[in-house]
């Protein structure tokens, strides 16, 4: 059977030149860096190369990159660490009421600790007005923490015009972003875009699961919110995965070769819109302007349950939802007002450099398929 | 001194003629649930049955977890096996427990003599015992109604046996000593409890399971497979058959009145699973139905679905609350699995309105519009079995 991957917002395929980096890390290069002989000292020279080409490629000092095990922990450490270090120039931290769920349960926290959220909603398209913002950020928020890219129906902020506001409403804020879904799909350059601190994943851009990184301008205090001994300069401590964040660098290797990926990801994501925009039992949820990268629809009275075991049936996978809240509704698009029967039918399409436009076809035909023959709620 | 588990057995002393058959399966179960930790010496004397390692590498910590979960036991103990005189019983009493002994306040000896040969009587037992551990450890008063701690001296054929208070065990008869019956399982809170608890008067367990993919997922199978692990813990190997209900069900939906559908899709359930249970040897099926839970269990359909089979059903949970039930699966095991939330072949196409008052001609002439032997055939050739094991 057919296999047609199409879940790359959950996780990816695992490509080449990382495979063969973490192989070459767990073979050969398999010390520890913080050994102070000759095999340790080779495994900290690999780690240092890994953090400057992750540093290369958002435009920052390698010395401003912590490896962390992912989006989660890059989110938790971000939030609760600068939090915890600003409490003294203020109380006020604004979000979005459709991040991840590693922000808003981290948001929760704060909240029990007295810290003052506002949960700034998103229109109908995902969108997060930044007129609105600019209303909330006064002398008193510590924190700004928004998604690059939405996980779930890829609708994006324009995250260069914040740092801007900030300084003109003389606020002490700092600028943190999940980046989880935009690190190697939209241009990322922390410096001309004015953020302090930003999160990434490897699995995301077809490197390995369990690494990430996390962005920290430099001079900026981050109480750790784990202990240890001491790597990452303390803040997340614990030796180094070294096969992983070899191949993390392998990931970006590549996604770096592969310049025009994004274009051909934009005109797969074109042609499945035109195939399905025949279709009139088929809604497409993401806005006109999101992320090629994801793609969200409903589809009518049919469960995104079935309709995803449907697919998967004939080797087609997709998400049904946000793979992360299971059996929940999901939050994002309840947010952006759509009616509950669209959100029951829901499924998230997300493509990669991998899928090609045959992948598409095989797709739309089983899709119509099961519109044909599934039995509607 | 040695250390052993002492059990006594539940029912099964109450059997008459066939009391020896029964006591042999409850060996069996425990002999085949610890040979894998190591040598130990089982035997029964007077409806007890004593557990002794044979070796030092054979541990009681090791085997008591399963021990635990034996059918047909009343109540387990660890307990210290000496000779049976006076001055070893004292000594044992001392390795044993004399550190304990002596940090607490309160105590009561109980004396327990089965071994009527032996030269005193129960209460000298106790009186004599109980003056000893005055002297030995000052800090202790006699207190018979709430002590800190039971001293409980029992005199037995085989010997002395120290032990200080006992636990519960889970009752019932001795696995698979009742016959065969088959459980409608879906992954709900209810069937795995009605599963343990036919399980628990010794009924050797055959599963029946529905899938309707796509409408169901291949992880709402998975959950059964977990549920039915639990139950094994106790009731030993489960045969699972899951059926193909799909076409069924869709079937269901394209033909039947909307308000029927539950009560169809149970008729052909239970139809289904009674061709496979005389299959499998079994003589009763097992659902987990509890009156009046839902539409599908009103009296009155219990009657309509109990009528589509000849083979007796049984409904442990038939009168008891929710709560009830919540409490037994947590007891057991399987409530965190059980709420995890896939949809099963009981949520897919649920009416907006069913029938709570139906009558049993109208369902059978609502189900008379379709010939269901050719779909019933069909999904009970393409069976799919999961050996789940203990």
């Amino acid at each position: 059977m057919r296999e047609v991957y199409l879940d790359n917002s959950a996780t990816t395929r695992v490509c080449d030149t990382a495979l063969s980096e973490t192989m070459e890390v767990m073979r050969e290069n398999y010390g520890n860096p913080s050994s102070g002989h000759l095999k340790g000292v080779q495994a900290e020279n690999t780690l240092d190369l890994c953090r400057k080409t992750v540093a290369k490629f958002i435009n920052c000092d390698s010395k401003e990159i912590y490896f962390t095990s992912g989006g989660t922990q890059s989110n938790n450490i971000a939030i609760l660490g600068s939090a915890a270090a600003r409490r003294h120039l203020g109380n006020k931290i604004i979000t979005t009421s459709i991040e991840h769920s590693s922000v808003l349960r981290a948001m929760e926290k704060l909240e029990k600790q007295g810290f003052k959220v506002v949960y700034l909603k998103p229109d109908k398209y995902g969108a997060i007005s930044l007129s609105k913002l600019a209303s909330e950020i006064d002398k008193s928020t510590i924190l700004i923490s928004l998604m690059f890219v939405n996980n779930e129906i890829g609708s994006f902020i324009d995250i260069s015009k914040i740092k801007k506001i900030i300084q003109i409403k003389n606020s002490p804020a700092i600028l943190h972003t999940d980046a989880v879904q935009a690190f190697g799909k939209v241009p990322v350059n922390v410096k001309a875009q004015g953020i302090d601190m930003l999160s990434m994943s490897a699995h995301k851009i077809h490197g390995p699961k369990g690494v990430g990184a996390l962005y920290v301008s430099k001079g900026l205090r981050i109480e750790p919110i784990l202990f240890g001994g001491g790597q990452e300069s303390g803040l997340i401590p614990g030796t180094e995965p070294m096969p992983a964040i070899a191949g993390f660098r392998g990931a970006v290797i590549e996604l770096m070769k592969n310049k025009n990926s994004q274009t051909r990801i934009g005109e797969i994501n074109k042609y499945c819109r035109r195939l399905l925009a025949k279709n009139n039992s088929v809604r497409i949820n993401s806005p006109q302007n999101a992320i090629s990268n994801i793609l969200n629809i409903s589809v009518k009275r049919i469960k995104s349950e079935t309709m995803m075991n449907f697919l998967s049936s004939h080797g087609i996978y997709v998400s049904n939802g946000s793979a992360c809240s299971k059996g929940k509704r999901s939050h994002v698009l309840t947010a952006i007002g759509l009616p509950d029967e669209w959100i029951d039918s829901s499924i998230r399409i997300s493509f990669s450099r991998f899928n090609t436009k045959e992948d598409i076809d095989y797709f739309i035909k089983y899709l119509n398929e099961g519109i044909n023959k599934l039995i509607k709620f | 001194m040695k250390e052993v588990i002492l059990i006594k057995i539940g029912e099964v002393v109450l059997k008459g003629l066939n009391k020896r058959s029964f006591e042999h399966k409850l060996i069996n179960d425990i002999k085949n649930r610890i040979e894998s930790f190591g040598s130990y010496d089982v035997k029964l004397s007077q409806s007890t049955i004593s557990i002794k390692p044979l070796s030092d590498a054979s541990s009681i910590d090791d085997i008591l977890p399963s021990v635990k979960k034996v059918l047909g036991i009343s109540s387990l103990s660890r307990a210290f096996l000496c000779d049976k005189n006076l001055d070893d019983i004292k000594q044992t009493i001392v390795e044993s427990l004399g550190d304990i002994l002596g940090s607490l306040q309160t105590f009561k000896v109980e004396a327990k003599r089965s071994d009527k040969k032996f030269y005193m009587t129960s209460p000298e037992i106790s009186k004599e015992i109980g003056w000893f551990i005055l002297q030995k450890f000052p800090n202790l008063k006699v207190n018979v109604h709430n002590p800190d701690i039971t001293v409980t001296v029992e005199i037995r054929d085989l010997g002395a046996y120290i032990r200080y208070g006992a636990e519960k065990g889970i009752g019932g008869l001795p696995k698979a000593s009742s016959g065969n019956a088959a459980i409608l399982i879906s992954g709900g809170i209810d069937s795995p409890v009605a599963a343990f608890m036919m399980a628990k008067r010794g009924i050797k367990l055959t599963a029946v399971h529905f899938a309707s993919p796509p409408y169901t997922s291949i992880r709402a199978e998975k959950k059964v497979i977990e549920l039915l692990e639990k139950i094994s813990e106790f009731s030993g190997y489960i045969k699972l058959f899951i059926v193909p209900f799909t076409k069924i069900q869709e079937k269901i939906r394209k033909v039947c009145p909307e308000e029927f559908f539950t009560l169809i899709m149970r008729r052909i359930m239970m139809n289904i699973s009674e061709k496979i249970a005389l299959n499998e040897g079994c003589s009763a099926l097992i659902t987990g139905e509890s009156l009046g839970q839902v539409a599908s269990q009103t009296l009155e359909a219990i009657v309509c679905t109990d009528c589509a089979v000849s083979m007796p059903v049984f409904r442990p949970l038939i009168g008891m609350d929710k709560e009830e039930i919540i409490t037994i699966s947590k007891r057991i095991g399987t409530y965190d699995i059980s709420i995890q939330p896939f949809e099963d072949c009981c949520t897919v196409f649920v009416p907006k309105h069913p029938k709570t008052k139906p009558k049993k001609e109208q369902v059978e002439t609502a189900e008379s519009k379709e010939n269901w032997d050719i779909l019933i055939e069909d999904a009970l050739q393409n069976l799919n079995i999961v050996d789940i094991k203990q």
